[in-house]
């Protein structure tokens, strides 16, 4: 294709792109680099059915005045982005300097609310990511072997998960593990221990959170394997079976090679997907075990009352920075693979 | 022909005058728009005033739901606003305050609230901002039928007495958790702080200025109390508030809360629990601690604001609808559903512990512009104490550190 085609053939999707992707982004960012005003406050007497105090209130015109001189704020730099609340930087450099072992150092990194966002959320990433995908693709191959008659019923049970929204779908599980629920009463009876409780112990809650991240993201990844099993070629497949190859051997060397391209694809949307988990949180009410940078995001601008705009942003670019981070080793794969068959 | 379509027309005109003669609409034709929380006492005051005032309005819409803290600043900055009224508590009132979008009621009191006492105007530096209709607070439930059983005496009235009632219910095998609480990590942890705090007799910032004040005795005092309590409660505390803690009450697994005086009529009616839990269920007022003589609750009352960004008219006829649901008649009609502020209220048992809290000298929430940001501080950094991975120092620090960033970046300190 001719560059000036290409240029008017792409032209609709890209200026969509800039508009509704790339300058949010960039406006974000912005918004990131500053703060609010200085407030102006007021004391005054103020009454009410409980009696009369003083009490601070804003200067609403000087305050309107302010804002009216400069519409986005006072201008802080990247003094959001190394504050406490995110990157921490004079807390970490103070717990790095009074270490008491590696162990201590980590306690009051986890203390820090970014890395205990950003340390569930990695953990999150790289144990769902894998076992969805190992899964997927067993279930896929398994549906795939399965008779006729069977295929369509197992296929349509195997997607159920997707179908549930991710709120309704953890909440149901939420109740479920609940002492009174059946999973919970189980464990309590299994285990022998009346009190043991799924919601009251970080591990356990850390671990339903998977759980259910995985129940709810498999039938993505299998369905996706499932139709990259309906396009191995049939006479690689009997080839590999005359030359004395078993089930598995065939699978290791004509059908996983086979699907790669789908395997890429399929990693790349789970890593982006997991990396901003955040639905399972709201409904197990896991907010005080596990927190996740979009839950951290979510909590700025909803449970302040009055939004924290850039502290919001600068979590935003930094998880955006994240996803960045995470994918550049499967695109550059791509790209390789890409480049060699071009050859 | 003529004469008769104008003879009814002034008959109706006639009757549609002395309709509004009776209920005082404001302004004709105009949109009213009220948004609030969904419950009974919220549903009671917008929807006298829709019945009152609706026929009249050119559109009149009442939107009930929960978490309008979470939409009503967006929803009233647009000029004009998406309400013409948010119905608003201590915290929120200052919510719309420090993005100014509430306007001052001085006028539109003097015209139509001839039946408001003067305890439920919300004034601030002279300026009336709302118009309170109820009063809430937490306090403590307590099952007679229970603490009978186990041998206490009396109500416990003091955290000391409530952990030792516990500790013989426990004892006596009728209950592992004898106590629930809303504890849920966020704004209820924050607010169970506040309640222990205050009864400590601290502050939460010092004295004129915005800088945190909670790392200190009585801020550690006060997270030991409640540590207290938690040895009493249900390992799943931190994920439970009020719809959680009602349902456990409800279903008599709990011989003592400390809830919402606002959940006290729905857990006294005769729906979602038996007679043997409505009948022995106790109001009473929330506890003392560490020896003091400050109920561990905080005051808050509910009320009417009117938003800024609307036309005048909106705004009188808004005012105007709210005023006519606001007498001794739509009290009479909803006794039991609200501690009202209104005359002709008369108290019931469902009202007993707010007025008893009330009477005994417990801090209302305060409106400060940024309690929001120490609230919010508190609702997340206190789950490390409380799940015993951090001491009461290290977490009142974590406190006041991510307080000051938090205000910082609002403006309030620098």
């Amino acid at each position: 294709m001719k560059h000036r085609t290409f240029l008017w053939f792409i032209l609709p999707t890209l200026s969509a792109m800039i508009l509704f992707i790339a300058l949010p982004i960039v406006s974000v960012f912005i918004q990131s680099l500053f703060v609010q005003h200085e407030q102006v406050l007021v004391v005054s007497e103020s009454c009410g059915p409980f009696g009369c105090s003083s009490t601070t209130s804003i200067d609403a015109e000087a305050t309107a005045q302010l804002r009216a001189e400069q519409p986005l704020g006072k201008f802080n730099g990247f003094g959001t982005y190394t504050n406490r609340a995110h990157l921490a930087f004079a807390e970490v450099g103070d717990a790095w300097r009074n270490r008491d072992g590696l162990g201590d150092f980590l306690d009051e990194l986890m203390d820090l609310p970014f890395y205990k966002a950003l340390i569930f959320t990695l953990t999150y990433t790289f144990v769902v990511t894998p076992i969805v995908l190992i899964l997927g693709l067993a279930i896929a191959v398994g549906v795939n072997t399965l008779p006729r008659v069977t295929k369509g019923p197992a296929i349509f049970v195997s997607l159920l998960p997707f179908l549930v929204t991710p709120l309704v779908g953890s909440l149901i599980l939420f109740w479920m593990v609940d002492g009174d629920g059946i999973i919970g009463a189980t464990l309590q009876i299994l285990f022998n221990d009346p009190s043991l409780s799924v919601k009251a112990s970080t591990p356990l809650m850390w671990t339903m959170l998977m759980v259910y991240g995985v129940w709810h993201t498999l039938p993505f990844s299998f369905i996706v394997f499932y139709a990259g099993l309906q396009t191995v070629p049939q006479d690689t497949l009997e080839a590999a079976r005359v030359d004395g190859a078993n089930k598995w051997e065939t699978m290791l060397h004509v059908v996983v090679p086979h699907l790669m391209p789908l395997v890429t694809f399929v990693t790349l949307m789970l890593l982006m997907d997991n990396f901003r988990v955040l639905e399972p949180i709201v409904s197990f009410s896991a907010q005080g075990h596990a927190q996740s940078l979009s839950y951290y995001i979510f909590n700025d601008l909803r449970e302040a009352g009055n939004p924290l705009y850039s502290s919001a942003g600068a979590t935003s670019m930094m998880t955006i920075l994240g996803v960045v981070i995470l994918l550049t080793p499967v695109l550059i794969r791509t790209w390789r693979d890409f480049n060699q068959r071009a050859h | 022909m003529k004469l008769k379509t104008l003879g009814l027309g002034v008959a109706i005109a006639g009757v549609m005058g002395t309709a509004a003669l009776a209920q005082n609409c404001g302004p004709d034709g105009q949109s009213i728009r009220i948004l609030g929380s969904d419950f009974p006492a919220i549903q009671a005051v917008s929807g006298t005033a829709q019945a009152n005032c609706g026929a009249g309005a050119g559109d009149f819409t009442v939107t009930l739901r929960d978490n309008t803290r979470d939409i009503m600043n967006q929803a009233l900055t647009p000029n004009p606003a998406e309400y013409t009224s948010v119905i608003v508590a201590n915290s929120t009132l200052t919510q719309l305050m420090n993005d100014d979008l509430v306007r001052p009621l001085n006028d539109l009191v003097e015209k139509y609230g001839q039946d408001l006492k003067p305890n439920q105007l919300i004034t601030i530096d002279g300026n009336v901002m709302a118009v309170a209709f109820m009063a809430n607070s937490q306090h403590l439930f307590s099952r007679t039928d229970i603490l009978e059983q186990a041998g206490v005496e009396g109500i416990p009235s003091t955290v000391d007495e409530i952990v030792a009632a516990a500790e013989k219910i426990r004892a006596a095998g009728i209950m592992e958790y004898p106590i629930t609480m809303n504890m849920k990590v966020g704004w209820n942890m924050g607010e169970v702080f506040n309640l222990f705090y205050f009864a400590h007799g601290g502050e939460l910032f010092k004295p004129g200025s915005a800088e945190p004040n909670v790392n200190n005795e009585a801020g550690v005092a006060a997270l030991n109390s409640i540590k207290a309590l938690l040895e009493y409660t249900h390992p799943d505390h931190l994920t439970q508030a009020s719809n959680e803690t009602q349902a456990v009450w409800e279903a008599g697994q709990a011989a003592l809360g400390i809830m919402w005086g606002s959940r006290g009529g729905a857990v006294l009616d005769d729906e979602g629990s038996t007679a043997e839990v409505t009948e022995n269920t106790v109001l009473s007022a929330a506890p003392t601690a560490g020896g003091g003589a400050i109920p561990a609750a905080t005051l808050w009352w509910d009320g009417v604001t009117i938003a800024k960004n609307v036309s005048d008219e909106e705004a009188e006829a808004t005012f105007a609808a709210l005023m006519t649901a606001m007498t001794s008649d739509m009290v009479a009609e909803n006794n039991d559903k609200a501690i009202w502020l209104i005359d002709g209220f008369e108290p019931g048992a469902a009202a007993a512990g707010v007025a008893a809290t009330a009477a005994g000298g417990a801090k209302p929430y305060p409106m400060i512009p940024y309690a929001g940001l120490m609230h919010n501080a508190l609702g997340a950094e206190l789950a490390d104490f409380y799940q015993g991975d951090e001491s009461a120092e290290d977490a009142l620090a974590d406190v006041e550190a991510a307080y000051r960033t938090a205000a910082k970046e609002e403006g309030f300190l620098q």
